[in-house]
């Protein structure tokens, strides 16, 4: 009922969605990652850590992307990393996004000393070395998992979007339709939600879109320098093992080249699909077809 | 007792801050005036000169720096809750851009059952009575207009059903700011008449933003001239634009472009915006002004003068007669 209004209400924001060739090209890839992820675990015999006796083996038909220097398989390495990774990128991304967009938010439009006292706070965060940060809160904690890793991601990463925000409520927040609200009697509460927030959607899905792909860049960074999760497997961790064990050096392309393949795929289809919602959902990039 | 004015605006100040540590602007300086029951009282102004600032203040959508607006004798910033709602009962506005007023992801029909609930608590089909009532006072067929999202009207559409939105609720005073300055020439008439319509047949006043001197001429009954957040001149309609006392009124009244005159041959008046800064202890329009004399590094007050207030030193005792 409730998600009928809103597919009528936008009807033809929607065709043109459907209809962009970017967003098809980003969401077909970023589906198919997305099923391996989630399918994936379920299509192996082996743990990610489990030793399978064959040690340095190339594909084949036993262990399709081959097994590691420790006789890991490295397919279901690769499928239990990529749905980690992919759980990092979430929470990290939802944390970021709704960290960034209440604190954007409540500066934006309450203004005066909170928006000075917020923003300060903003800047003091934008300014701070991110990633030096991240290495110092890793290393502090000695067992790190999934969740704690996406923590610290979450933390250290919505200050950009708490900017922009902000600008874009100040922007809504002058708009004649909100006085004529508050002219028309509207309480504070229904304004915001009814009137402004409605408009910052659009806005706020792009938003999480590139802080989802950031939060995964991330992640692999910190699993790269050896600061991932203490147990378990990610695409960063993956590599970072290649790279200690002279995967490449010793030809054993399987082990570093797939997980490396995945990240950019990934990375690359949420990037498309962000410009892509860009081309319908900004009125002046908008072109039909 | 003396009669009270409808709207009362006492030294009114803005000041706009940039930041924590930023440098202030002064967008209204000590701005006093009144509204009196059932006239059309103009505030004219170059853009800058703080019109929209004061438009909003009054609307009680912006708080003042200092300074008291007072309506009916009370200050509207100390209404709560019902007293409030009151107000906007009683004081509604209208806006420049039709396009912005409206919310581009609800029908237009939502502001007007809102303003209608919230102010009046009616609803449903007698809201409905109402709203086709009023959408055709302001020359709007209905059936044209209701159940349409913004975009799929025209502007000119909007703003009357802006206006429409503004008298659902039978106000006694209108703020409009510039409500003809986006409209085609041809409509911008029947605008204007909607307004003279009201203060004739409903005694409804109106305070009309603007800054193009034909317009406020033909509809206002007073006139008050506004330059960088201060009153200049201040009178009926016909006095301070029949017979303009202050450099600054007579400057912008040879700038208007007649009809009847190419422009060429005549002296050209420098209008240029200056940016330098003014000095705040002088006369504001003092770097413009071309009868400045050393008085005018004082700032001058608003004196009564025959039948007008004129905040000029040429008028203070007398100076140079010959002038003006």
């Amino acid at each position: 009922m409730m998600l009928d209004r809103i597919m009528e209400r936008h009807r033809e924001t929607l065709i043109l969605l459907r209809r962009n060739r970017k967003i098809k090209a980003g969401a077909s890839i970023l589906a198919v990652i997305l099923a391996i992820a989630v399918i994936g675990p379920y299509t192996t015999e082996y743990g990610p850590l489990e030793y399978t006796g064959a040690i340095g083996e190339p594909p084949s038909s036993r262990h399709p992307l081959g097994t590691n220097t420790f006789g890991y398989d490295l397919y279901s390495q690769v499928v239990y990393g990529l749905r980690s990774s992919i759980l990092i990128g979430l929470l990290g991304g939802i944390l970021a996004t709704a960290i960034g967009v209440l604190i954007g938010f409540i500066s934006g439009y309450f203004g005066g000393i909170i928006d000075e006292l917020l923003m300060m706070l903003t800047n003091i965060f934008l300014v701070i070395p991110t990633l030096a940060l991240l290495i110092i809160i890793a290393a502090y904690i000695e067992h790190r998992g999934i969740l704690i890793e996406s923590v610290i991601i979450g933390l250290t990463s919505w200050p950009w979007t708490a900017r922009a925000v902000r600008a874009n409520t100040l922007s809504l927040r002058n708009r004649e339709f909100v006085y004529l609200a508050r002219m028309s009697g509207m309480p504070t509460r229904s304004i915001i939600l009814r009137e402004i927030a409605p408009n910052m959607l659009s806005y706020i899905i792009m938003v999480f879109i590139l802080q989802f792909g950031g939060a995964i860049l991330y992640a692999v960074s910190l699993d790269f320098i050896g600061l991932g999760p203490t147990k378990g497997i990610s695409l960063g961790v993956i590599l970072q093992q290649a790279v200690l064990w002279n995967a490449v050096q010793l030809g054993m392309w399987w082990w570093a080249i797939p997980p490396g393949l995945l990240i950019a795929l990934l990375l690359t289809s949420l990037y498309v699909i962000n410009t892509g919602l860009d081309e319908v959902l900004n009125p002046r990039l908008r072109r039909q077809g | 007792m003396v009669a009270q004015a409808l709207l009362e605006v006492r030294n009114l100040v803005k000041v706009f801050k940039s930041g924590m540590m930023g440098r202030e602007i002064v967008a209204v300086d000590r701005v006093s005036f009144n509204i009196e029951e059932g006239e059309i009282l103009s505030l004219l102004g170059e853009s800058g000169s703080g019109k929209t600032t004061i438009a909003r203040m009054i609307l009680r959508l912006l708080k003042p720096t200092s300074g008291d607006i007072l309506y009916k004798g009370r200050n509207i910033w100390k209404l709560k809750g019902r007293e409030l709602i009151e107000y906007y009962r009683q004081v509604q506005g209208v806006f420049q851009d039709p396009y912005s007023s409206f919310n581009p992801i609800h029908k237009v029909d939502r502001p007007l059952l809102q303003a209608l609930k919230n102010l009046q608590g009616i609803e449903g089909s007698e809201a409905l009575k109402i709203i086709r009532e009023t959408l055709r006072k302001v020359g709007l067929n209905p059936d044209e207009v209701l159940g349409k999202y913004p975009h799929q009207l025209s502007g000119g559409q909007l703003q009357r059903v802006s206006i429409a939105r503004a008298l659902l609720v039978n106000p006694k005073l209108l703020v409009v700011d510039e409500p003809v300055s986006m409209l085609d020439a041809s409509t911008r008439i029947d605008v204007l008449n909607i307004f003279a319509d009201l203060r004739d047949n409903e005694g409804v006043s109106i305070l009309m933003i603007g800054h193009d001197i034909s317009l406020s001429y033909y509809i206002s009954d007073r006139i008050i001239i506004l330059y960088k957040g201060s009153i200049m001149e201040e009178g009926e309609t016909d006095a301070v634009l029949g017979s303009p006392l202050h450099p600054y009124t007579k400057m912008l009244i040879e700038s208007i472009p007649r009809i009847e005159e190419k422009w060429g041959r005549k002296s050209r008046i420098r209008l240029d915006v200056d940016q330098k800064p003014t000095a705040m202890s002088g006369c504001k329009f003092l770097d413009r002004c071309p009868h400045a004399f050393n008085m005018c590094t004082r700032k001058p007050n608003l004196i009564r003068k025959d039948n007008r207030k004129i905040a000029c030193w040429l008028y203070k005792n007398n100076y140079n007669q010959d002038i003006a």
